[in-house]
């Protein structure tokens, strides 16, 4: 039996309205000591909780926050969710078209979101384009908002590239595989967008306010990284957003290895807002995303955010889920997708009509196409790039050893062979 | 604070006798006025800072203390906490933060306290700040400096006399260089805060308080090269960082056994400047190589390797080194036997003559 009144005072811990009147808060005394597997049973729960912010329910209801209002009008409404319905649904088509790739051996490896669609779109659709972002490696949702064409992502996962966009022109950084590795440089470059003096209102610039969003995973948490990073956001007050996507597992290990408490709830700790929001509800993502970025734009941040959601697909494509979840566990979740609930509201409300979702399904297939076809055209580059881009500058033993393969490689009839 | 070393500093420390590469290897005028190496440093992230308002230093203690060794004395007063940041104890977080900073247009020098407290900041080092440009196909550049207090002899606790500089020059994306006398410690922070590349920047702890001419207008070309401090003709002797005045009371030493010594100050230790090195044994036929790191798996076994490989019928001896035993860094009382010294050094030189 479950102890709901200490599981309900963990998630409790304090309101995002209780800032700046009770500081940095303490941690709730837990009344009466629950069993370890009282906490598991709290956390395994497919609800995120009585703090989880919801706007749009898996029935398809629509109920807007007193706190984290959309800033829509009435007229605005259809066309913003249908927007988003959009997003959810081609990323979702691309994501799918990934894992096929890598099935049929066009792709190494594939990273699949599913199931994480509203987490990602939500987020990503509150940025504006000054607006720095640091994605891990699952971010495929983000990449989409932030302007990078899916077919950009395939050459890390195909093995052709490291990073297939301008990380500087989109600002959305590369990639990051170590996990955690990103958190403490988005830190940094929020502390440099404060050094800019790009944060709050500006006598002397007519440029916009900006502010940086980290993306990392319940598992990233329990890195040193994650957490160095949260101890210099709240040192430099830095213009920071920390977007964890708690998919509730780290491959195979599920969030109570890494947190008793839940961990939108960390932020107490540091001295900084914590939001728990529904990570399948697009609106509220996109509300309290919106409010955590103005947050921070306006000089209030750091801020984090618990997107609470759920991994439907495996952590990669080399994984395999049957080891050590429950197939009813995906079914439950089954029941909360992203975007059903979306597409009932559009529907039950007339908002949207059968053609729509033709139009949508066929955009769709024709993003698959072409991301098919991109990624099977991609080539192999030359073994020259190998050496590039090592340095900025000059290399004399760098530019030595390359020649010295060069000239191994012209040895060869035909150069093909050797790296065929 | 040194048995072997402190008396050949000074004059003849930066004994200057010529070119490399084409580079004016260092300078050594005579109304330059003696100053610290650690002054030195002092006075060339000031004027990095001067010239470069992205320019920024960060690290534990850096600003109101001035550095546990001082190095950064003053530039907090001077260019205010914005520019000089007092860092939160986390040394992956200084990394990385420093490559988000850079990412933003900025020039982060950090500063790592001691040589063994690097590792909690390797991960950034190896993963993020080496990488980046490379995975950005140029992108992305990493100005990013790392300063690392490193070496022995100093009668320190554990941790805080290590020579770690190997596992960076493992790393491909970064230099390592290192400097062994004030005025090239002058010019090579700010050649290293000036370049696009990240470099870690390894400081001979032990020499922070030795004073050598420092000529602050003299025109230099790039001091990421090999230097030749000493010509000689029977021995060449290649080392650098702490162990460069080891090297010049040895070449005293010699001398007056009749034995010529040629000293050559390596500065860079990745990439590696080696035609000077070559070049000279080409002309002695003999090596050795000197280190305070552990002999396994180091520069100086790569020194042997490329010389051997690049010059095997000049050599008239096995190339012989001189390094840090295998083992973890010894209790001070015990450091005299671990690092290289005057004796050990003649004893090689005796071994690559006899053989």
């Amino acid at each position: 039996m479950v102890n709901q009144q200490w599981i309900d005072s963990l998630t409790t811990a304090r309101g995002v309205k209780e800032r700046g009147a009770t500081g940095a808060g303490a941690a709730p005394t837990p009344t009466m000591a629950p069993s370890p597997s009282q906490v598991i049973a709290g956390l395994k729960a497919t609800s995120g909780g009585e703090n989880l912010i919801q706007v749009l329910n898996p029935e398809g209801e629509f109920t807007p926050h007193p706190d984290y209002p959309l800033d829509v009008s009435a007229e605005d409404f259809p066309a913003l969710l249908k927007g988003l319905y959009r997003d959810m649904v081609l990323v979702r088509r691309f994501d799918r078209e990934g894992n096929a790739l890598q099935r049929q051996g066009q792709l190494s490896i594939w990273v699949p979101l599913l199931g994480q669609e509203a987490a990602q779109i939500g987020a990503g659709r509150a940025l504006e384009p000054q607006d720095m972002a640091f994605p891990s490696y699952r971010e495929h949702g983000v990449a989409w908002c932030k302007g990078i064409d899916p077919t950009e992502l395939l050459p890390i996962f195909r093995g052709t590239e490291h990073c297939g966009w301008d990380p500087v022109a989109t600002n959305f950084a590369g990639y990051c595989i170590v996990i955690g590795n990103q958190v403490i440089n988005a830190t940094g470059y929020a502390m440099g967008q404060r050094l800019d003096g790009a944060v709050g209102p500006s006598e002397t610039s007519h440029r916009p306010s900006e502010a940086t969003i980290a993306f990392f995973g319940d598992g990233a948490t329990s890195q040193g990284d994650v957490h160095e990073a949260m101890v210099f956001a709240a040192a430099y007050d830095a213009p920071v957003v920390f977007y964890c996507q708690n998919n509730q597992w780290a491959i195979s290990e599920p969030v109570e290895r890494q947190s008793r408490i839940p961990l939108f709830n960390r932020a107490a700790g540091y001295g900084f807002p914590g939001v728990r929001v529904d990570g399948n509800d697009v609106l509220a993502c996109l509300a309290v995303t919106r409010w955590a970025m103005d947050e921070c734009r306006s000089g209030n941040g750091p801020v984090m955010i618990e997107a609470f959601t759920y991994r439907m697909d495996a952590h990669t494509t080399s994984d395999d889920p049957t080891r050590y979840r429950q197939a009813d566990e995906a079914q439950a979740w089954k029941l909360l997708d992203p975007i059903e609930r979306v597409r009932v509201h559009l529907a039950r409300n007339g908002l949207a009509d059968a053609a729509f979702f033709d139009q949508i399904e066929a955009e769709a297939d024709e993003l698959a196409v072409r991301f098919r076809a991109f990624c099977i055209g991609l080539t192999t580059p030359a073994p020259d790039r190998m050496f590039s881009h090592v340095y900025s500058e000059p290399h004399h033993q760098l530019d030595t050893q390359q020649a010295e393969f060069r000239s191994y490689l012209d040895g060869f009839e035909d150069e093909t062979a050797v790296h065929a | 604070m040194n048995a072997t070393g402190s008396a050949a500093v000074g004059a003849a420390g930066v004994a200057v006798v010529g070119m490399s590469n084409g580079h004016v290897s260092s300078n050594g005028h005579a109304s330059a006025p003696p100053t610290t190496l650690a002054k030195a440093l002092n006075m060339g992230l000031r004027a990095s800072m001067e010239n470069d308002p992205k320019v920024l230093v960060m690290g534990e203690d850096v600003g109101k203390l001035g550095g546990v060794f001082r190095v950064t004395d003053g530039l907090q007063k001077d260019f205010g906490e914005h520019r000089v940041l007092d860092t939160p104890l986390a040394e992956s977080g200084i990394i990385g933060a420093a490559v988000g900073l850079a990412m933003r247009g900025y020039r982060p020098v950090t500063e790592i306290q001691f040589d063994g407290f690097v590792f909690p900041g390797f991960d950034q080092i190896i993963s993020q700040l080496a990488k980046m440009t490379f995975r950005t196909q140029g992108r992305v550049k990493m100005p990013v400096v790392v300063r690392i207090p490193y070496g022995g002899g100093i009668g320190a606790v554990e941790h805080h006399a290590e020579a770690p500089e190997s596992f960076f020059c493992h790393i491909a994306g970064l230099r390592v260089v290192t400097c062994s006398n004030a005025a090239d410690a002058y010019f090579m922070i700010q050649e290293a805060i000036s370049c696009d590349d990240p470099v870690v920047f390894f400081e001979p702890k032990r020499r922070y308080w030795e004073k050598a001419p420092l000529d602050v207008g003299a025109v230099v070309g790039s001091t990421f090269s090999s230097a030749i401090r000493r010509t000689g003709t029977d021995v060449t002797v290649v080392s650098y960082g702490p162990s460069m005045p080891v090297l010049q009371a040895a070449a005293d030493a010699a001398a007056a056994e009749g034995r010529s010594l040629e000293l050559i100050d390596l500065r860079t230790l990745s990439p590696l400047d080696l035609d000077p090195v070559l070049e000279s044994v080409r002309k002695t036929g003999r090596l050795v190589v000197v280190s305070e790191a552990p002999r396994e798996s180091s520069i100086t076994g790569d020194i042997a390797a490329r010389v051997m490989e690049e010059a095997f019928y000049s050599l008239a001896a096995p190339v012989l080194r001189v390094a840090g035993m295998d083992t973890p860094y010894p209790p001070s009382k015990l450091e005299e036997y671990y690092l290289p010294d005057l004796d050990k050094v003649l004893d090689a030189v005796d071994r690559v003559l006899a053989y």
